[in-house]
């Protein structure tokens, strides 16, 4: 027992000792202009010959061949986009998956909104610091697990602490919807694969009955404070928003009706698996929809290959607002979340929209494009500068990034350990 | 005869004494009554026997069934004859067969006389093992029994007749259903043991009844639940542990072994026996064929109903069958939402299943029919008529449950048939064993009678006319004779009524409204109509006569009539969701015009044509012409070699064989399935080879399966021809179980994991030198292979993350004088970059993964270019089931992280990777003279928007997004059809089951 004490406390040390990252950067001392760019807006828009110019933390000017003022970066033949947008992450939550002493994403308890993210984000994770030099700049970090997981934060990923982090704090809580089938518990000794959930009225109705005891008791003046009801009371007044996760087609519609019929004002959709089937539904009760990402297998064996592949782009010519998520991946994937958008070109998508599914669509859907998601006057200057086309591979290739104006650093933990040993090698 | 009075009463005192169970001396008392009981049967078999209760008399009479329609097999019948039979055997059966003075004759006139069936996979009788209740976590690595087999789930040992007991009731059951004999065992274990054949007759007692009390010995895939013991934990495990199991018991009849070994001198007893193996479905039965094929043996193999898929393999195997009867029910699908969770694969089955005894008859397969398998044993005659409306024959039907099962037993000079000299074993019915409205009358077991329902009982289904109470009345009698159904009307109104018929007598009753008729009758034979009492609505009684106006007719079913033969919808290559119908074929193709990524000195070609000739690469240059071949114009498009995945789980149905720490007995080969849908995804991916490793559960693991992914082929036509051999090392957390609460096997550090392949070397030498030296050795199957690494024969692939463990291996392997072929995950690599160099190891490892353990927190995503740099051959691989469909992206990282040059870039996944695994002189590059594997892309291959187009391999197109499509509609299509089948299934009142979907476990390197 005590080697075991003695050997957390040594893996503990190591962590905290590994623990550090690059320096947050200083505030925007200086108006800084790119010019020469290829301006991509993140609102379906592109601007050629670009020039985006902030001050303060705030885009002052943008558009075609305009002269720069202040600093200048000639960004000719490259590109600038608005900073990418992670939604749903348990990102500064957990940082070693194996490492039970590492994780904070997944409290105890089924109903938990009152569980909030931002208390435990490590803004200092080396794995939020590996999103950088990708381009993905902010994040909602959110806890996972449960049926209510929880309340989440939206971040920026250049901090000392998580108050400093802050874009929008407690914006939203996290209902996983029910399934009418679910996966066969084999260790139970049930076959493997789908089955119906026997249960799934049931525990449609505990959510149901949690939701409306909750708005009866913002209703009236109770004497005792119930933690989970009152962390509900800004989904009926619109304050907060409600993030349901779903994917089949009678969830879906299961989930929406009766969430809007038990008065909560904004609903979004996250997963949506089976939501291209169902466009008009979604639209009529203007629901958005953070759909599942690209680098996933079909969920049934029949299901077209390419499904996943298809899919953003399947609800985009629906007509419905789509944004792309990666909840079910590791946290270090996010930084693929460039390329997830770039998967859906491949399948005829028009570049500009795919990248608003990680830009303008994701900032609208999540409540924070009055400054973020999209590149205009007024904005944040939270963008990069990428060599070459930044949702493919190829091209991504940061050579700056911002947030609000200030020039973060793109190295990690990873670009150091790469300089070092190709040091030693050089050396030799 | 025995004494039934003296019996029954024995058997009442038993069971009022056994209700009171609180003396001690009950079980004394219980003894004696039992020594009454067997007393009381004494008298016929066990003529020697003394006795007390009487004077010793015995039964020498003959008993003789004439005028029958006699089956005496199924294939000679014998109408009008006579079969006679003495002391439970057949003595004369024919025609004209002469009957002796002291006969009992049973006049069967217009019946027909049958064999019994036989079941030879049965549990009759036979104590089956209880779960082992979970030991928790701690593993069990040692047997639990002294003096046997070291593994606990080897138990020949196991004889069915030790843990026997008659039981009554089963008996009555199966003989209900027609079944005289079993062959009965106990279904646990990987050998099981022998089996017991014995006879189903009530009367008599087991000195009659068993008919051999070692016979067969039982073999399977499966562990014992009873036995907590680790190994095997996977399917490639069993096989493994049954080929040691059969070297070792050579070994040991050698006069080697100086310890006694229970467990293999059973084996070495039972080698005599029929050796039965049940295997089920998905290529079991090829797999359990394959072994018995190493060791000279041939078993008869318990299928799974699922032969119709390839029954060319199988009828390769050579081996006769027992076939199970288990024909699914049909999907409710009437909910859309529900219904889209059934997969084609299953739909598919429920519509072919019901064919399978045809499709094995017409293969001329040898098979017999069991029980197994069926959820309600008393389906077997409706299955069997179904089976025979997919096409089975009545004869092959009635071989498949006497003759069959008997010949496979041996025992055909026993049972199967009624010539003179068998078993008095048959079924007495009232017309063809296997139609709807046949009636079974009796089941004699050698010789002692059971009936099932009399049969002296008049036929009385007909039309009737009945006058009662001033009302007309028509009866109609149907169903069987000896269970009539009633219709009564009033005009042309039906009325409620209810009929039973037993001993002659017939009681029906109907009810007009409120008014309410009750009958009986004793039937009469001497006249068609029926007389008796009738009970009015009044109460008053009066008699009644029905007068019989019209036969009984058969009524032939609308429903059949219409259904004629059931339609089957054509089975695919593979067959299951994206199954070709006919297997796409070999090309000689001319890409016109592509950009031509050689992975070869030339680089990347702009503008060329590349041909290809009977799956080779024949020609690569300008205005190449086509001579005879296809052109494909590929203008602005990208031509590549076929990606090749050095590290994957796909297309395996086990992984991890966790039950030792070494394992290197185990074959990736033996489990590779080739219907895995994730074989069609990586295709469309651009995948055309891959290496099925061993998962990274032990230091040293299992030997590897290197596949092309040619959809809709067997497994052995996947594996490459020459396979180059691998085996899957690990260090590492995983080895030292790590990551889950594991803290007594060997090694917890990665100190131990250093002495584990130091031993195992250590004694591979030794065993080798044993080899040599001439002397007797105990063939070692994991000793073999690792000698086979010692001496440069057999590759290793090692699951690494850190450099100390890198190192280390690489130490070990100079000191013991062997390479390292290849570092899989190799995540710090980089670390140690110039010395993987200098020992001349590959490097095949992920684009960007890390910080998901403690192990991965320095993995970055430079490792491949540093590695690169220091001249080590780089590949990219997935573990993947998902990424491996897109490891061309993969490769596309390597440019952004660190700069490899893109035609280096595309070499880590498909031309290293080749080198990684020995087959580059074959695949891996477009170059003459190599395997037409090639990729035809849409765009940049290294580009997130390139979709690989058409997928080749040699020259078949594997993979065609245009030919996707048309599958998609096609399947859409046939679902819809099959739904169709379905709804009219459960609308024709037929037994239905809730939407599922069963799906293979996806695998990584971790999955236990």
């Amino acid at each position: 027992m005590k080697s075991y004490i003695a050997s957390t406390f040594i893996l503990l040390l190591c962590l905290a000792k590994a623990w550090g990252q690059q320096t947050p950067a200083a505030a925007q001392s200086e108006t800084i202009s790119i010019t020469g760019a290829t301006l991509h807006l993140g609102n379906g828009e592109i601007v050629e010959n670009g020039t985006v110019t902030f001050t303060d933390g705030t885009i002052t000017a943008i558009g075609a061949g305009l002269q720069g003022n202040g600093r200048v970066i000639d960004a000719t033949g490259k590109h600038v986009y608005p900073g990418f947008i992670a939604p749903g992450k348990s990102l500064g939550l957990i940082e070693i998956n194996a490492v039970r002493a590492s994780n904070d994403q997944d409290e105890i308890g089924t109903m938990i909104p009152h569980v909030r993210s931002i208390i435990a984000y490590n803004a200092e994770s080396q794995v939020v610091e590996s999103m950088r030099p990708n381009g993905v700049l902010l994040g909602q970090i959110a806890p996972q697990g449960g049926r209510i997981s929880g309340t989440s934060s939206i971040v920026q990923f250049d901090a000392w602490n998580w108050e400093d982090a802050i874009v929008k704090e407690d914006d939203g809580v996290h209902l996983h919807w029910p399934g009418s089938f679910r996966r066969g518990r084999w260790w139970m000794g049930e076959p493997r694969g789908f089955q119906p959930n026997s249960d799934y009225e049931t525990q449609k109705q505990e959510v149901l009955n949690f939701i409306s005891n909750s708005k009866v008791y913002g209703a009236g003046k109770s004497e005792e404070v119930n933690p989970a009801f009152r962390a509900m009371q800004g989904l009926f007044t619109g304050t907060q928003t409600l993030y349901l996760y779903a994917n089949g087609e009678r969830e879906i519609i299961d989930g929406i009706s009766e969430l809007k019929a038990a008065g909560i004002q904004k609903v979004v959709l996250v997963g949506g698996y089976e939501a291209y089937k169902i466009p008009d539904f979604l639209k009529s009760h203007n629901i958005p929809v953070l759909v599942n990402f690209t680098h996933n297998l079909p969920n049934l064996n029949d299901d077209a290959y390419d499904l996943p592949y298809r899919l953003p782009k399947l609800l985009d010519e629906a007509g419905l607002l789509v944004g792309i998520q990666n909840v079910d991946a590791e946290n270090f994937q996010t930084r693929n979340l460039p390329f997830y958008a770039g998967q859906v070109v491949g399948q005829g998508l028009d570049k500009e929209k795919a990248l608003a599914m990680i830009s303008g669509n994701t900032a609208q859907i999540l409540g924070i494009d009055n400054r973020y998601g999209t590149l205009a006057t007024g904005k944040s200057a939270t963008l990069f500068i990428s060599e070459g086309d930044a949702l493919d591979m190829r091209g991504n290739q940061l050579t700056h990034a911002f947030i609000e104006g200030r020039e973060l650093s793109l190295e990690t933990h990873q670009t150091e350990l790469w300089k070092r040993y190709m040091g030693k090698y050089n050396q030799e | 005869m025995g004494s039934p009075i003296l019996v029954y009463w024995a058997s009442k005192l038993l069971k009022i004494i056994t209700s009171h169970s609180n003396y001690s001396s009950l079980m004394k008392w219980k003894l004696l009554l039992l020594a009454l009981l067997c007393l009381g049967y004494s008298g016929n078999a066990q003529k020697y026997f003394p006795k007390n209760d009487g004077v010793k008399a015995s039964n020498n009479n003959y008993t003789a069934l004439t005028n029958a329609r006699i089956y005496v097999s199924p294939t000679q019948v014998i109408d009008k004859g006579t079969l006679l039979f003495h002391e439970g055997r057949v003595v004369g059966v024919g025609k004209r067969v002469d009957v002796p003075s002291n006969s009992e004759v049973i006049d069967l006139e217009g019946k027909s006389v049958y064999p019994s069936f036989i079941d030879i996979f049965s549990s009759f009788g036979v104590e089956q093992a209880k779960r082992n209740p979970s030991r928790g976590r701690t593993a069990q690595y040692e047997p639990s029994r002294e003096g046997f087999y070291w593994n606990d789930h080897i138990m020949p040992e196991n004889a069915a007749i030790s843990s026997y007991k008659f039981d009554t009731k089963s008996a009555k059951d199966l003989r209900a259903l027609g079944f005289g004999v079993v062959n009965s065992h106990i279904q646990d274990g990987i050998v099981r043991g022998t089996g017991v054949l014995l006879a189903l007759n009530e009367e008599g007692n087991d000195s009659e009844r068993i008919l051999e009390d070692a016979s067969g010995q039982y073999l399977s895939f499966d562990r014992s639940i009873a036995k907590a013991q680790s190994y095997p934990t996977s399917l490639m495990g069993s096989m493994a542990l049954l080929r040691q199991m059969y070297h070792d018991a050579e070994w040991y009849n050698g006069g080697n072994v100086t310890t006694t070994d229970r467990s293999l001198e059973a084996l070495i007893r039972n080698k005599n026996q029929v050796q039965f193996f049940a295997a089920g479905d998905n290529g079991h039965v090829l797999r359990a064929d394959k072994i018995g094929d190493s060791f000279g043996i041939q078993y008869v193999i318990l299928a799974g109903g699922q032969e119709y898929e390839n029954i060319g393999d199988i009828k390769a195997t050579m081996a006769s069958l027992v076939v199970p009867l288990n024909f699914p029910e049909a999907f409710d699908v009437s909910n859309p939402y529900q219904a889209n969770y059934v997969s084609l694969e299953d739909m598919r089955h429920w519509n072919h299943a019901p064919s399978n005894p045809g499709v094995l008859e017409k293969n001329d397969i040898s098979f017999a029919f069991t029980l197994e398998g069926l959820k309600n044993s008393k389906d077997i005659h409706k299955n069997i008529r179904r089976a025979m409306e997919y096409g089975l024959s009545e004869t092959r039907a009635l071989e498949a449950l006497t003759t069959e099962p008997a010949r496979l037993l041996k025992k055909s000079e026993e049972i199967g048939t009624l010539d003179v000299g068998r078993y008095a074993n048959f079924l007495i019915t009232s017309g063809p064993i296997f139609e709807e409205e046949t009636t079974l009358y009796e089941n004699w077991v050698m010789g002692k009678r059971h009936v099932l329902a009399d049969m002296n009982q008049k036929d009385i289904r007909g039309e009737y006319a009945l006058s009662a109470g001033g009302k007309d009345f028509a009866l109609s009698v149907t169903g069987t004779p000896a269970s009539p159904k009633l219709e009564v009307k009033k005009g042309e109104e039906v009325l409620k009524s209810k009929i039973t018929y037993e001993n002659d007598w017939v009681l029906a009753s109907f009810s007009d409204g409120s008014d309410s008729y009750r009958t009986t009758a004793l039937v009469d034979k001497s006249t068609e109509n029926l007389n008796g009492k009738m009970v009015l609505p009044d109460g008053s009684e009066t008699r009644f006569t029905a007068r019989k106006t019209g036969d009984f007719k058969a009524e032939t079913k609308e429903s059949d009539s219409k259904k004629g033969v059931p339609e089957l919808l054509p089975l695919s290559y593979p067959n299951v969701g994206y199954g070709y119908l006919k297997l796409p074929e070999q090309e000689d193709i001319l890409f016109k015009n592509a950009t031509v990524w050689t992975g070869e000195a030339e680089g990347t070609l702009l503008n060329t044509d590349v041909l290809i000739k009977k799956g080779k690469i024949t020609k690569i240059g300008s205005n190449l012409s086509a001579g005879g071949a296809r052109v494909v114009d590929a203008t602005g498009k990208h031509l590549t070699a076929g990606i090749i995945d050095e590290h994957t789980h796909i297309a395996g149905l086990a992984i991890n064989e966790a039950g030792h720490n070494s394992s290197a007995e185990v074959k990736m080969t033996d489990v590779l399935d080739p219907e895995d849908i994730d074989i069609y995804r990586n295709l469309g991916g651009g995948v055309t080879s891959a290496q099925l490793l061993h998962g990274s559960a032990n230091p040293i693991g299992g030997r590897s399966a290197i596949f092309k992914l040619k959809w809709g082929r067997s497994a052995s036509e996947m594996i490459y021809t020459d396979m180059p051999k691998f085996i899957k090392f690990a260090l590492g957390e995983n080895v030292k179980q790590s990551n889950w609460q594991s803290f007594d096997r060997f090694p917890q550090t990665r100190m131990g994991v250093e002495q584990v392949f130091e031993n195992y070397f250590q004694r591979a030498k030794e065993y080798q030198v044993l080899k040599d030296s001439g002397k007797p050795y105990r063939y070692d199957e994991e000793m073999e292979v690792l000698a086979e690494i010692l001496r440069g024969e057999r590759h290793i692939s090692c699951h690494s993350y850190v450099q100390s463990e890198i190192n280390m291996l690489m130490k070990l392997a100079d000191r013991m004088d062997f390479k390292v072929n290849t570092f899989t995950h190799i995540l710090e690599g980089y670390k140690v970059a110039d010395k993987m160099a200098e020992h001349g190891v590959g490097g095949s490892t992920f684009s960007d993964w890390w910080a998901y353990k403690y192990e991965v927190k320095d993995a970055i995503p430079y490792n491949a270019a540093i590695m690169h740099s220091q001249g080590v051959t780089v590949a990219i691989n997935s573990d993947d089931n998902e990424m491996s469909r897109r490891l061309n992206q993969e490769a596309g990282k390597t440019v952004k992280y660190g700069g490899l040059s893109e035609e280096e870039a595309w070499k880590t996944v498909t031309l290293n990777p080749a080198k990684l695994l020995h087959i580059d002189d074959r695949v891996g590059s477009i170059k003459v003279g190599k395997d037409a594997d090639l990729v035809l892309w849409s765009d940049h291959p290294l580009s997130v928007y390139a979709v690989a187009e058409t997928t080749y391999i040699e020259g078949v197109p594997y993979f065609d997004r245009s030919e996707d499509a048309r599958l998609q509609q096609r399947m859409t299509e046939e679902r819809s059809k099959l739904t169709e089948m379905m709804l009219d299934e459960k609308a024709g009142g037929a037994a239905v089951r809730p939407p599922r979907q069963k799906q293979k476990r996806t695998f990584t390197c971790d999955s236990l």
